[in-house]
This record gives C-alpha cells, structure tokens and sequence, in this order.
C-alpha cells in the first residue's frame, strides 16, 4: 500500500475555553488512516478519544482547533462551515454510541435517510426513498420496505445501530468513525454489529475509526491502534505489536488488569492504582506518571523528567511510543517528536 | 474466589435459595400489546452457599437485576419462595424485614449516583447503622473502620461523593454494604460503570473483602469475562429463566446450552491472534421481549440447533451429564468442548 493515507492528522489540539481556564482535551495527536483499513482508537474516559473524532468532523464549534486534518489531499481545519456540510455525510460519515438520540423521533427513518441523499445528490424524493430501502436492506434489517416507514423508537438498539449504519452509508463516504458503536448493545448484539462493519468496509473499501474503550473490540476490528491517555498519544503501534509487546507502561499496565476469558490462573489481577488524570489540572509532565510502575521505580534526574517534562512521541520501526523511560526511550528531549504517525 | 469447597449447587445447606420464584409486572402500554403483563422472572431457582460466589450473567432485560432486587426484597416476588438462612424472606413485611435488611446488602451499578450527593461519607457510610438504631458515635467510628476496610483514607470522612473518583465511589458503596456486617451481598454490575483500568481495583478489592470476612456474593454482570474471574459458579439467564447453571470451569470450558456457547464466542478477547483462528457464532435477531416471549424454549427462534420439539415444548433444566455439578435447559445440550477454546 505505497498510496496517501485517506485521512491524515498532524498535531491536533483541542482547547475549550471553560470557567476554570482553557482545557486542551487533545493535545499534539497525530494518526493517519488509508482505505479499507482500521485504526482502533482506545482511550478511557477523558482520554480524548472522542474529542477527537468530533475534531476530525469539524463538529467542535466552541473549542478551538489548531494542527491539521488532511481528507484525500484536503485540508479540514479551519474550513468555513458550508464546505464542511458538503463533505459531511458525503466523503466521511459518524456514528455514535447511542443512535436513538441521533436519530430524529419524528420521522419515519426512510426519511431520514433519503433526506441524506436529496441533500447530497439532490435526487428526486422517490428515488431517495428507493435507496433508503436498499440501504437498510444491505445493513441487515428485514422487510426493509415495510420498515423505512416506521419510526425510530419501534426498533430494537442492535436495529437501531444498523439503521445509524445506514444513514452514515447512504451517500458512499469513504471515512466511517465509529465512535464506541457498540458500548450499549448487548455482546451477542455486538457481535452482529462488528460484523457487519467490516463487511460494508470490505465492500466498499472504508477507512474505519474505531474508538472504544474495549481491548477486546480493538484486537477484533483494527489493524492499527493508538492509545490515548489524558489527551495525548501514549502509543501507536500495528495491533499485533501492541498486544504481544507494549511498549508504554500504560497500555501494558491495561492489559495486565484485563479479567480474561482465555485466562487459565486465578492469580489476583494486576491492577493499576490511582484513577485517570484530570484535564482541569494537568500535570506538567507524563500524565500517567502518578500511577505508573516505571516512574515509581525510577530515582533523581528520570524520576524528575517524569514528573517534569511531557514526553514525546519516540518512534521504533512501526511503533511510537511517549514514554522516558520505555527500553527504547526517548534520549534527547529536543528531538521534534514524529507526529505525522503515519502507521499502517 | 477460593472459599467454596462444594460445587454442587445442592451439596451444602445453601445461605439462600430460590424455588420456582417469578415477577410479573403489570404490562406497559401499546409497546407491549394491550396491557399484556410482563413476566420479568419466569420460575427461577438457585442456591447461594455461605462464603462463595454466584454469577448471574445476561443480556438486558433477562431478568438477572430483578432477581437481586428480590433477593434484597426491594420487591417482593410474585410467586415462588426466597429461602435465607432457613426462612422464608419472600412475603415478609416492612418491619419483619428491618432486622434481615443487616444481613443483605447491595452494591449498585453507578456508585456516583448511588450515593447522595449532599451527605458526607460518614453519614453515607454509617447510615445502615443508624438505620438499625446504632448510637451516632459509634456509627462514625465504624464508618472510618470501614473506610480503612475499603482502601480509603479514614481522615476523608466528611468529604462528599462529588470529591471522589468513580473508583472511589465504588469502595464507599461497598463500605456501605458492608456497615452492619452482612453476610451475603448482591453486586448489580458492580464494576461496569468504572473506567478500564480502575475496574480490576475493584475486583481485588471485593475478593479480598470476601476472603476476609467470608462473604457470599451475588455477582450480576454481562462482562463474562469479569464474573469468569470472580465467581465459583455461574448461571446464564435468558429471558426470565436460567438457561444454564453449574461449576465455572466447566460452564466456560464446555458450555452446553447453545446460548452460553454463543455468548462466550462473542466475547471480544484482547488478543489479535486469538480474535483472527476464531470460529465466531453470531446469534440472528435480537433477544425478544419478555411481554410476548416465543412458545417452547424461548431460546429457539434464534438458536442454531432448535428442532420442532424446541419449538413446543419448553425445556426443564437437568443435568446434562451424569454425575456433573451442572444443570441446562436445552432439549440438545451440547456435550464436547467447543472446536477451539471459547
């Protein structure tokens, strides 16, 4: 695959104005995403991980956004709202956690979707409707014509999921960000759904971005995973090199404390202590250095770097890993980090 | 956990139990069709000996959070009987049921929302004591006990719930279960609410608590992942009854309901290897609602090995295997371990 990247993000930073003073969400990220493949976004709750994707999207008025979005060769940031509409839908497409507060009560979901279309398109009314059936037809729900007619609440979560899918779809975008798809659905529901993402992407050859804070969903659907903590990037890396060895204290200390079903001891699990960091009050080094393992272990000039200086982005081979002290650290904190991300 | 020395679900004089025990709530509107009430339990039975754990897995609406909530009496069945410790609990009223209420407690899902926001945590805590008549003092001195017992600091005492973390919230509300000594406590997903990596800090915790004041659990998730590492054994519920019930390791090495099987295989497992040699088994459709639930086995319109029996008749749970500490409700149990792992 020596083409561009779909999507490519450089030094994307988040920063919402708040009572308390400015909060960078995100800070300094950068990934990139070529067609038919998925990056695995993974982060806990104020990770950033969903600031993210909304930023990819152009959908933070409010916050403001600086470093760069490349979409196919164009530039995202900064483009007025009424590009951005154009593209939205059209060239990349979102879903959420929990459709039935995406999808509008009073209309019948085949509106909804062939709305989608007239905008884009501007197809004709019947011929929108047309597609709305065939796109529900191809996302997996029975008698499609029957049920374009009905309203969003008269579907099941997993239907309703399948309807979002639909709709993100209809107008042939070539980015999907999947932002947790599946958190409220049931595991066997979850599994319909992982499902049926990677067979519309094959189909179609998607760029997927999946975020979720689940391991497991991400050793299911991605080739490429970012973790993120406290607004940052604390490692890319190809996911089979991430899962046999990571390289970051944080992401070997989250599947250390993983309970797992291929698990044969019942040794207690290895937790990590501490909760993860508030944005409100950053601290002015690693972010995971209160609760991490090595910096607790370190002593004097390391120990301090930890504590003192922000890490960055180091790269070996196809991994980038933020960390001072990881085998293969960071030896020279002048160093301008990689952060064209550029894995694959 | 390690505390169980029996397996078999009848072996010991069980702490609890539950005979043929059903719920039914009066029916919704036209969702539902025509006021059709809704049968949430449907004739469970199951037994908690003292000191070990239960898990109660499922998917939403099987009836799992019902079934603690009775367990607790914070309902009361509709029918059937809720043995503890030799009495019957099941039809009790208020008052009779004030003493019981010291030895069942229950840990909730949110621990944030579980908590009142305006009390402080010595009031929180203390609160089943004062509620049993304990004089103020002694509460707050237990209630720092308690605190220590948990992994907090005792000095936090007069902090309210919105100056603590969500895992730290959680050990308040398991300090408050803990308060009047109980000896069985039933976990309503106890863990699910947390973040990631702050979920395994509880589950050390509740295993440690268990070892040290010989606690049983009650532990109802639908991560089966969590209540593998935590439980001794295992019932699946699916809409309303216990499809399959027995000893941990054999549940998770050889599932023999279909159900289970399906379940374990959708599992997600944080490994890209493992993910990709699967042989994945995707359930069609969507678990039905417990208002119109299918004749026969309720399982049947999505199983794959459903026959014309399973769509008359309903299944009882048996013993599958001779001899094994292991019960299932299918007409066509599965008896060899699945092809490869779960």
């Amino acid at each position: 695959m020596a083409d561009a990247p779909l999507l490519s993000v450089q030094d994307l930073t988040v920063t919402f104005p708040t009572p308390r003073g400015p909060v960078r969400a995100v800070d300094a990220l950068g990934f990139s995403v070529h067609r038919g493949r998925t990056l695995g976004i993974v982060g806990e709750s104020g990770s950033g991980k969903s600031v993210t994707s909304l930023a990819v999207m152009g959908l933070h008025t409010g916050a403001e956004v600086t470093g760069s979005v490349v979409l196919d060769g164009r530039e995202l940031v900064g483009l007025p709202e009424r590009e951005l509409n154009r593209l939205r839908g059209r060239r990349m497409a979102m879903i959420f956690q929990d459709p039935l507060s995406s999808l509008h009560p009073y209309y019948t979901v085949g509106e909804q979707i062939a709305e989608h279309h007239r905008v884009h398109f501007g197809s004709r009314r019947a011929a929108a409707r047309r597609r709305a059936v065939e796109m529900l037809g191809e996302v997996g729900i029975p008698e499609p014509a029957r049920r374009a007619g009905e309203y969003p609440h008269q579907f099941s979560g997993g239907m309703r999921q399948r309807v979002m899918i639909a709709m993100a779809l209809a107008c042939e975008p070539e980015l999907l960000i999947a932002d947790e798809p599946t958190t409220a659905l049931d595991v066997t529901v979850q599994a319909q759904i992982l499902e049926l993402i990677a067979r519309l992407q094959q189909d179609r050859g998607l760029a997927v971005v999946m975020i979720t804070h689940d391991l497991g969903v991400v050793a299911r659907v991605a080739q490429e995973v970012l973790v993120m903590y406290g607004g940052r990037a604390a490692e890319q890396a190809p996911v089979d090199d991430l899962f046999a060895a990571p390289a970051h204290p944080y992401t070997r200390g989250l599947l250390d404390s993983l309970p797992r079903l291929d698990d044969r001891d019942d040794e207690p699990l290895r937790a990590i202590p501490g909760s993860p960091p508030s944005l409100l009050a950053p601290s002015p080094g690693c972010a995971f250095a209160p609760r991490c393992p090595r910096a607790a272990a370190a002593t004097g000039a390391e120990r301090r770097r930890c504590e003192e200086t922000r890490p960055s982005l180091v790269r070996d081979h196809d991994r980038l890993t933020a960390c001072h002290l990881s085998p293969r650290g960071d030896t020279g904190a002048a160093e301008r980090p990689a952060r064209n991300g550029g894995i694959r | 956990m390690t505390t169980s020395t029996t397996a078999g679900p009848r072996a010991a004089e069980p702490l609890l139990s539950l005979r043929d025990v059903t719920k039914t709530f009066p029916g919704g509107r036209r969702r539902t069709g025509a006021g059709a009430p809704v049968r949430a339990v449907d004739g469970v039975s199951l037994d908690v000996a003292a000191g070990e754990t239960l898990g109660l897995v499922g998917e939403s609406g099987c009836g799992k959070s019902t079934t603690g909530r009775m367990i607790v009496r914070l309902l009361e069945p509709t029918t059937g009987s809720i043995t503890y410790d030799g009495r019957d609990i099941g039809h009790l009223g208020r008052r009779e049921l004030k003493p019981l209420r010291r030895e069942l407690q229950m840990v909730f899902q949110d621990p944030h929302s579980s908590l009142n926001p305006r009390q402080t945590v010595a009031r929180i805590i203390a609160d089943p004591l004062l509620v049993q008549g304990s004089p103020a003092a002694e509460a707050r001195r237990r209630a720092a006990e308690l605190m220590e017992l948990v992994g907090l600091i005792p000095e936090h005492l007069d902090r309210f719930p919105h100056e603590f973390s969500g895992g730290q919230a959680q050990r308040i509300g398991i300090a408050r279960s803990l308060a009047t000594r109980p000896r069985l406590i039933v976990a309503d997903e106890p863990v699910s609410a947390l973040d990631v990596s702050v979920q395994a800090q509880i589950v050390n915790l509740m295993e440690r608590l268990q070892r040290e004041l010989g606690l049983a659990y009650l532990f109802i998730a639908h991560d089966l992942s969590v209540v593998k590492r935590v439980c001794d054994r295992v019932a699946v519920m699916y809409l309303g009854r216990i499809v399959e019930v027995g000893a941990k390791e054999r549940v998770y090495a050889a599932p023999a309901h279909p159900y289970t099987r399906a379940l374990l295989s959708a599992v997600p497992l944080p490994d890209p290897a493992a993910e990709r040699a699967r042989e994945r088994i995707v359930l069609p459709g969507d678990p039905p609602s417990p208002a119109t639930p299918p004749p026969g086995c309720t399982f049947h319109p999505r199983c794959p090995k459903a026959q014309e029996i399973c769509r008359s008749e309903a299944p009882l749970l048996r013993v599958a295997t001779a001899g094994e500490a292991r019960e299932v409700a299918c007409h066509f149990p599965e008896t060899d371990p699945p092809p490869n792992g779960t």
